[in-house]
């Protein structure tokens, strides 16, 4: 269940030259716009013959630039969802979603119709032609076009790039649902620090065709050194919790191995584990357990690193029960505290920080 | 009103219909081909088959005809080889003026189908090869039916086109009365009689109905097919 790049290709005034594992779930490949993140998936895909490399998925060799393999796109049975929808104008959405489906081989089991047209919720739109649909609807029959040929491996091109702030959130917790409910290894190109939280299980950050770091979403995201890449803004780690209880007056009880979390209504059912994203900037550190605060986290927790910035910021690194958190503070406050690696402090976090799109399944 | 045209003149305007019928049918899967060719392939040549396409669009008419008498004459080169092995024989027949009408309106015809290729969106023929589709189920059911609006636009111009067409007919098959003699050679011998006035006036309102008439059938059509691919 992997997919594994190597290639080298060069255009007028750029070179790629990369390589990397995708284990299952879903590879984020985060890099800024020009980085060459498109060129890898279509690659991937066999809209582009590489000048060299080699490209396996799921075991199957899909191009060799040794052995002159290149197996063309129509036989890899790798879905691509691009960026633009691309649906079929003259096709209505049912025939859009079923095209694949008969050039995929039969018996084969795949995901059922029905199944994901409900998951999609697109069984309203299924005798209308794509171009009366919304953007968000467009995205919906795409991903599901994709997921309906049978493919064993999934690519998305920034499914969401097209789309405004609502949409996007009216569209992740169904890419939520297909990363957790088919299984589908999933190579999703973005360039949002948000998506990446929300979707990623392992984060490769491209930078000028090269690979800048990678490794699981997790420690990624908590790493001070990746987080410029993110944006220091953006960066932020990802704590995985469970939900505990629904309170009276409107908050959501979470447990995680750093501590008990309160967070503004979150709809999960108890037991549900999620992954809430912790803003860098929104992690205050303290020395001592503040007393008659009104943020209702605080967490103990250990330095575990410290990297200092160009401007006036530090980037810390803490350990709060085995989970990473990174705080984002002022090189003043870190020198005023004293703060070095294996010093004991509490990180606080206000609830209201925590916007719900910051939650995800986990 | 059968009454109205002489048996004469049935006889020029029935086979200018097979004629123009012949020639759009038997030409489209070539117009359809040179048109993909040219707007999609890059191969050494193109400029030499883009100018082979329009040539007879340029040159008059009766070089066109001489020409096709040259090659696909009883003598000719392909003309021989074509009677020598299949008995097939063009020449003053109406077959070789279905042929003379092919080649001058596949201009038309070919210009028409490309305009619409170059107007789908490759990126679609991409998608369509990423769920599964081979290059000629991509042809058959994503290209083919995004372009049917040029396709029925360039054969009806490309009918008309034949409807009316002369100097090339004239010279390769002559003007041989319920052979080769279609509208426009049947008014051109009409006029070359005393008295023929009234025929060749007869005929003549027949070509501006027919003219009309494919006219308007083809903007028919052309509305009725995008309505139905949604373009």
């Amino acid at each position: 269940m992997s997919l594994s790049v190597r290639l080298a290709h060069s255009f007028a005034g750029f070179a790629l030259d990369l390589a990397f594992e995708a284990p299952a779930g879903v590879t984020a490949l985060f890099g800024r716009s020009g980085s060459g993140k498109t060129t890898i998936v279509n690659a991937v895909a066999g809209l582009l013959r590489p000048n060299a490399g080699r490209i396996e998925a799921e075991g199957v060799t899909l191009f060799d630039s040794e052995t002159g393999l290149f197996v063309p796109p129509h036989r890899r049975r790798i879905g691509y969802v691009f960026q633009e929808a691309r649906l079929f104008p003259h096709l209505s959405v049912r025939a859009n979603l079923l095209y694949g489906r008969r050039f995929a081989p039969r018996g084969e089991a795949g995901a059922e119709f029905a199944r994901i047209v409900d998951l999609l919720g697109v069984g309203a739109l299924l005798s209308r032609r794509p171009g009366g649909l919304s953007g968000g609807e467009r995205s919906r029959v795409a991903l599901g076009r994709a997921i309906l040929s049978k493919p064993r491996l999934l690519l998305m091109d920034e499914p969401l790039a097209a789309l405004d702030e609502a949409r996007k959130a009216e569209i992740m917790p169904y890419l939520e649902r297909l990363r957790d409910e088919i299984r589908l290894p999933i190579l999703y190109v973005s360039h949002s620090a948000a998506e990446i939280a929300r979707l990623a299980t392992t984060v490769v950050m491209i930078e000028g065709g090269r690979v800048a770091a990678a490794g699981p979403a997790v420690e990624m995201m908590a790493d001070p050194a990746a987080a410029p890449a993110f944006g220091l803004r953006e960066a932020g780690a990802l704590l995985p919790a469970r939900v505990e209880a629904q309170e009276a007056d409107g908050l959501t009880r979470l447990a995680s191995r750093a501590g008990p979390l309160w967070l503004p209504r979150i709809e999960a059912p108890p037991g549900a584990t999620l992954r809430v994203r912790i803003l860098a900037q929104d992690v205050m550190l303290a020395l001592g357990r503040p007393e008659a605060v009104s943020a209702l986290n605080i967490l103990p927790a250990k330095v575990a690193e410290i990297r200092i910035g160009e401007g006036p910021g530090a980037l810390v690194r803490l350990d709060a029960g085995g989970e990473a958190l990174l705080a984002r503070v002022t090189r003043r406050s870190a020198a005023a505290l004293g703060l070095e690696p294996g010093r004991e402090v509490f990180a606080v976090i206000k609830a209201v920080s925590v916007a719900p799109g910051a939650v995800g399944a986990g | 009103m059968a009454d109205w045209l002489g048996p004469e003149e049935w006889r020029a305007v029935a086979l200018s219909l097979r004629v123009a019928l012949v020639a759009t049918l038997a030409s489209l899967p070539f117009g359809i081909l040179a048109a993909y060719a040219l707007a999609r392939w890059r191969f050494p040549g193109r400029q030499a088959l883009n100018g082979l396409v329009h040539l007879p669009l340029i040159l008059p008419p009766v070089v066109t005809g001489y020409l096709l008498l040259l090659t696909f004459g009883r003598k000719g080169w392909i003309g021989a080889t074509l009677d020598e092995w299949f008995g097939i024989v063009l020449a003053f027949r109406w077959t070789g003026a279905a042929l003379a009408a092919a080649i001058m309106a596949f201009p038309l015809m070919v210009r028409a189908i490309r305009l619409s290729l170059e107007a789908v969106d490759p990126k679609l023929e991409e998608a369509a090869a990423t769920l599964g589709a081979s290059r000629f189920s991509i042809f058959a059911t994503i290209t083919l039916p995004l372009i049917l609006p040029g396709v029925v636009a360039g054969a009806i111009l490309a009918f008309a086109k034949a409807l009316g067409e002369f100097g090339a007919t004239i010279t390769f098959v002559s003007n041989i009365p319920g052979q080769t003699q279609t509208i426009p050679s049947a008014i051109y011998a009409f006029l070359q009689v005393p008295g023929g006035e009234a025929q060749a006036g007869r005929l003549v309102l027949v070509s501006v109905a027919l003219a009309m008439a494919a006219l308007l059938l083809s903007e028919w059509v052309a509305r009725a097919v995008a309505r139905r691919v949604g373009a």
